[in-house]
């Protein structure tokens, strides 16, 4: 049994390998969230066209073709460029150093999975300036308004949207296949899965929802591009084709794709509340199963988006019933999170806060969440701003405030540097106010009547919508702080030790930043569970010397 | 906090029963308000839905203020001393209390399950539930059995970007649509081009129009008004401006006005998206490029769609 040791010091890498194929997963990870973020501004601009648009009734800002084109690649964008590519930035970082594994199984495809990211992004950017504008059909593109093609034109918007989007879904394909293989086969010895990190769990969890989920949007894309461009009939009923069936191809998967979003989010809640409670995580076996029943349902809840799209009352009914049974294993682990912070040392960091915060825009969503679920309601609601709400309270009220968490905790450990407290807590103000005086006001909205993607409105609708759009330009400067803290805390900010936070986890016993092949040949053998907080159990064998040594490295340094 | 169990003194226990007390208050008075953020209830659908959504609310309210306040009180109560580095009490978790929060959500979102299925069961014996048929005009004379034929059937036509609405018993048509109070109506769901949405926010009720199917939509509506028809399923450039109003009247009134809309002669009906789509070709920048708007419906009586609605 030798103890671990590092090498003194490494040449430092050169800040260029972020701009080439490089197959360390942590440089992918930082490439994957840097390039996100360069998206999240775009489309955070388009966000600000269309609020500044919907500020007043009329159709006043821009024309209404302007309008439908920014909206749909407000939300592609969005999706297919920021929260996906940010999550598995996430993945990147945090699956091998939490499992003690050098890298990713398949590091080459990894990298490949990458740089199609810029490439479809670039595509589907480049679709502004051809003729005609950009796709302008919204990000579900539902025939037959998606395969009307007004120029006629071989290469349109919508095609090379199409083309992005199943591009999009290859590199996810590879990322998952990676992800997951990384998680069965590489785990450092005696983790056990029940001695694996939650997010972990949750990561296998989303990226197996990606495999099954995946092929089914991907082959309906291509299914609409030939529709598009080569005269088939898949969906176009004047040739015999059915215009619902791609609706049900989209939300195979496109509704598990919000899970695919929402169950890291959940992984990094149920990392960061022991951190900051100083507790363990309360129930974390249940937590960890939890993650699979909502795979298992996930799977059998799409046509929940069609209820008004003409389907049978028994499906109605069905699937109303599954996707309120989601609503269990997700209670289980609000109520797990509780119990960790019942009775804890709370520390109100800037992560910690976003969780917090985090939290509670994820119980308002999940509640407006069973509403929607209820086939009645969702009658009058659905396509209305009350579901643009209940969208915009997950993905940013839950799913951005837990990145921006994730963010903020583990800065330090990949980049080596500690970001400043003070500009994190003004940027979690803002976002939280931000994001609740947007989204907040769509309830109403929708519950008036008023249908989601429109241009113009019947002024009864202006009070909150204007409430709305000062939010959104909350929203607008809160990533201001955000960018300053990080480029500022990168090139200027006090060094990090190897566990500035006193947490528990594989990744806290690597230096800041970790070697490349994190580590190494010394990898420890895990010998308890995870969030041990109280216990004074060790994580792994021989613990005090591989701290003793990162302690003496950092007092050389 | 020096005590390790201050849950089974009564003090405490006290404190609970209150606080829980006043959000089950909140709670109720929430589900009551929830009537009023909903438009008025025109139809015999609405009181339905607008219950379920008012249970809902309470519920739902509940919920969400139980969970908010156990974290504003850990928020208060359990912050770390400044300067204490040390860990909390390690509590791993407890089988029971895991049991009890499995099982609570899930009786409560099956009770609102029944409830909604109920509901639901209801709207379809009132009759919005569609029939989804193949578009073949044969199958019209086959005809519905007698006791559920409703005497009046609307054949509405959605076009980009304009409502047409036919009264084959009558002879008219318009791009108003006008429906007498507490008859129950039949509509024929039909699209020219792309999906729509037929929705009417003080009926609470909606239904895509898919092009290629024919679908039979029944409702019965309840309070005299004018309220708004809204397009709601995207379908290209104006779809926002594709609206149209609806008009329940009396049932002399509606009388009356089929009888003089159909000695009307033929004229273009309203089409926002006409007028628009002129204006916007004399522009030298106009935009991206679009599909360019259907004719305005040639119809018995254009109608209004600028007059003061109710909902």
């Amino acid at each position: 049994m030798t103890s671990a040791t590092f090498p003194a010091s490494e040449p430092k890498p050169s800040w260029t390998r972020y701009f080439s194929f490089n197959t360390d997963a942590k440089v992918i990870g930082i490439q994957y969230i840097v390039l996100a973020f360069f998206y999240f501004l775009i489309g955070g601009l388009l966000a600000m066209i269309i609020r500044g648009e919907l500020i007043t009734p009329a159709a006043d800002l821009v024309d209404r073709t302007v309008y439908n084109g920014i909206y749909t690649m407000h939300g592609t964008i969005m999706l297919f460029l920021f929260i996906f590519p940010v999550l598995n930035g996430l993945n990147n970082l945090l699956i091998p150093t939490m499992i003690g594994a050098p890298d990713m199984a398949f590091p080459r495809l990894n990298a490949v999975a990458f740089w199609l990211v810029p490439i479809f992004g670039t595509l589907l950017i480049a679709s502004f300036f051809v003729p005609g504008g950009p796709a302008y059909s919204g990000w579900w593109s539902y025939p037959p308004v998606s395969i009307q093609n007004p120029l006629g034109h071989l290469v349109s918007g919508q095609g090379l949207w199409l083309t992005a989007v199943a591009l999009s879904g290859v590199s996810s394909i590879m990322g998952a296949v990676n992800f997951v293989t990384t998680i069965i086969r590489m785990r450092a010895p005696g983790m056990g899965w029940f001695r694996m990190p939650v997010f972990c769990w949750t990561a296998l969890a989303a990226q197996t929802l990606q495999l099954i989920g995946l092929p089914a949007l991907t082959g309906g894309a291509v299914m609409l591009l030939f529709d598009l461009v080569a005269g088939t009939s898949f969906y176009r009923p004047e040739g015999g084709g059915d215009p619902v069936l791609y609706q049900h191809f989209f939300w195979f998967y496109s509704h598990p794709a919000v899970y695919v979003i929402i169950l890291p989010v959940f992984g990094i809640f149920s990392e960061l509340f022991p951190v900051y409670a100083r507790k363990p995580l309360f129930g974390y076996v249940y937590v960890a199963l939890a993650s699979f029943i909502i795979v298992g349902l996930g799977l059998v809840v799409w046509v929940h988006h069609m209820f008004p799209s003409g389907v049978a009352q028994w499906m109605r009914n069905l699937f109303m019933v599954t996707t309120m049974l989601i609503s269990v294993p997700t209670g289980v682990k609000v109520f797990a999170w509780l119990g960790t912070l019942w009775r804890g040392k709370l520390r109100l960091t800037t992560p910690m806060l976003f969780c917090l915060g985090g939290l509670f825009n994820f119980v308002f969503a999940g509640i407006t969440g069973i509403m929607l679920a209820t086939v009645p309601v969702d009658i009058h609601v659905s396509n209305t701003y009350f579901v643009v709400g209940h969208f915009h309270y997950v993905i940013y009220g839950a799913a951005v405030m837990g990145v921006f968490a994730a963010i903020y905790h583990w800065f330090p450990k990949f980049i080596g540097r500690m970001p400043y407290e003070g500009l994190g807590k003004l940027h979690f103000l803002l976002t939280f106010v931000g994001a609740n005086l947007n989204f907040l006001p769509m309830h109403p909205l929708g519950l008036m009547g008023m249908p989601r993607r429109v241009s113009s409105y019947d002024p009864e609708f202006a009070f909150w919508n204007v409430l709305a759009s000062l939010g959104a330009f909350l929203l607008g400067v809160s990533i201001i702080p955000f960018l300053l803290n990080m480029v500022s805390s990168w090139v200027l900010g006090p060094r990090a030790t190897h566990n500035p936070w006193n947490a528990i986890g594989l990744e806290w016993l690597l230096p800041s930043p970790p070697a490349e092949d994190n580590f190494g040949e010394h990898v420890p053998t895990v010998i308890s569970r995870p969030y041990g907080y109280g216990l004074g159990q060790p994580l792994v064998e021989n613990q005090e010397a591989i701290e003793r040594e990162l302690n003496l490295q950092e007092a050389r340094a | 906090m020096t005590s390790s169990t201050p849950r089974l003194r009564p003090l405490p226990l006290i404190g609970l029963a209150l606080w829980v007390g006043l959000l089950v208050l909140v709670s109720v008075w929430m589900s009551q308000q929830s009537y009023r953020w909903l438009p008025v209830q025109a139809s015999t659908a609405a009181p339905l839905v607008d219950g379920l959504f008012s249970f809902e609310t309470g519920v739902g309210t509940f919920v969400f203020l139980a969970v908010i306040s156990v974290m504003a009180w850990v928020m208060l109560m359990h912050r770390a001393e400044k300067y204490d580095e040390s860990d909390a009490e390690p509590i791993e978790g407890n089988t029971r209390l895991e049991v009890i929060w499995t099982a609570i959500p899930f009786v409560l979102v099956m009770a609102i399950a029944i409830y909604a299925i109920r509901v639901n069961t209801t709207l379809g014996v009132l009759g919005p539930m569609e029939h989804i048929h193949v578009r073949d005009p044969l199958e019209q004379q086959g005809g519905y059995p007698g006791d559920r034929l409703p005497p009046e059937s609307v054949e509405v036509i959605a076009r980009q970007w304009s409502w047409e609405f036919r009264y084959p018993n009558s002879g008219v048509s318009s791009t108003e649509l006008h429906l007498a109070v507490d008859q129950p109506v039949t509509f024929r769901l039909v699209s020219e081009d792309v999906l729509h949405g037929f929705y009417i926010p003080a009926f609470r009720l909606k239904q895509d129009v898919v092009p290629g199917r024919a679908i039979d939509f029944n409702l019965t509506p309840t309070r005299e008004g004018r309220y708004r028809l809204r397009d709601s399923q995207f379908s290209g450039t104006w779809f926002a401006a594709n609206q149209a109003d609806v008009v329940v009247e009396s049932g002399p009134d509606h009388l009356s006005w089929l009888k003089q809309a159909a000695g009307q002669p033929l004229q273009s009906g309203i089409s926002d998206a006409v007028q628009e789509y002129a204006e916007r070709g004399k522009k030298s920048n106009p935009g991206w490029a679009t599909v360019p708007p259907a004719p305005p419906p040639q119809v018995n009586v254009p109608g209004s769609n600028t007059l003061p609605h109710d909902a």
